[in-house]
């Protein structure tokens, strides 16, 4: 079975309106963070910074983990796992 | 006793909330003071979600206009009209007797501020945000959880993510947040378990779908972990 990375509203225009990617052998989430940017070019830009951190606005949550909390992008991913991109949103 | 809440922005989300919250503590006989802010003013664009305005309260001060639609709800809810935008300089005074302060303003920049301001003064925030047919509701309870800054280490700088007038905002979805931001003030007002301390809840307008997700606190969080509570209290 895949992971299954959920793609927030801010970011779907630039994965073609997909809600959700499954991705197949993604053994950590630096991994899943690379081949989608393979996939959607521009998405590693919002996500990472020009060192390949975790952009601060950004958040990652493998299930309900947060991978600030744990080992970041080299956090482990098992079939199954679902990622969950969630950047801020400010509107009012 | 009277309780004091404080609405940050009367867009969108402050619209609905604000009405909301009269009704709720009207219903509830609990003394209100509510406090209103924006510097802002009616504009056009603002009438398809923003429910308390009119076309014919275009140019009018929003504070104004919301306070005359809230009047009617009597002598248990006292409306306070504050045309100022929160900031370093407004941030003291505007919150000084809040019990609790509902964040609908729309720009980063400020909704961290506010979040900085309200663990530093230990007050509780129900935080609400809007984008596209995407909201989110955190609430803040300083000393007793995580905080903004748990979940985001600070704000993007301007383009790098999608803004209100990009992505636009989905009316219906204001009503939903504002809402659910207005049971949340009521809970804390009235000592009730916060449902969105600790967590942020997500709704997906377009799909129906809504999802939680814990936000732990941050020990080393720069507004409410143990570094930041040293400093305010050596």
């Amino acid at each position: 079975m895949p992971v299954t990375v959920k793609i927030p509203a801010p970011l779907r225009p630039l994965t073609q309106g997909q809600a959700e990617v499954a991705l197949e052998n993604a053994p950590t989430v630096k991994a899943a963070v690379e081949e989608l940017s393979r996939r959607y070019p521009g998405l590693r830009e919002r996500l990472l910074d020009d060192k390949g951190a975790l952009r601060r606005y950004v958040n990652i949550f493998r299930n309900d983990e947060d991978i600030r909390h744990g080992k970041m992008l080299d956090t482990s991913l098992s079939a199954e796992d679902k990622l969950t991109i969630v950047p801020a949103i400010a509107g009012g | 006793m009277i309780r004091t809440a404080v609405i940050l922005g009367m867009g969108g989300l402050g619209c609905p909330a604000a009405l909301l919250l009269c009704e709720e503590a009207s219903a509830a006989e609990l003394p209100l003071h509510l406090v209103l802010v924006d510097d802002d003013r009616v504009e056009a664009s603002n009438l398809s979600r923003q429910i308390l305005y009119r076309d014919g309260d275009r140019g009018g001060l929003k504070v104004d206009v919301a306070a005359r639609r809230l009047a009617p709800f009597g002598p248990l809810v006292e409306i306070e009209s504050r045309p100022v935008r929160f900031d370093p300089s407004t941030s003291a005074q505007l919150l000084r007797t809040a019990d609790v302060v509902l964040d609908g303003t729309d720009a980063f920049e400020t909704r961290f501020a506010v979040n900085d301001a309200c663990c530093a003064a230990g007050i509780a925030l129900v935080h609400g945000a809007v984008l596209g047919w995407t909201g989110q509701i955190l609430t803040v309870l300083p000393r007793r959880g995580s905080c903004l800054r748990c979940l985001f280490e600070g704000p993007p700088p301007p383009g790098a993510l999608p803004a209100c007038s990009e992505a636009g905002v989905a009316s219906p979805l204001c009503g939903v947040i504002g809402a659910a931001m207005a049971a949340e003030a009521m809970r804390v007002l009235t000592g009730l378990p916060a449902r969105a301390a600790g967590r942020l809840l997500v709704w997906e307008g377009a799909t129906g779908r809504r999802r939680e997700i814990p936000v732990r606190p941050d020990p080393v969080c720069a507004a409410c972990g143990a570094p930041a509570r040293a400093e305010r209290h050596p």
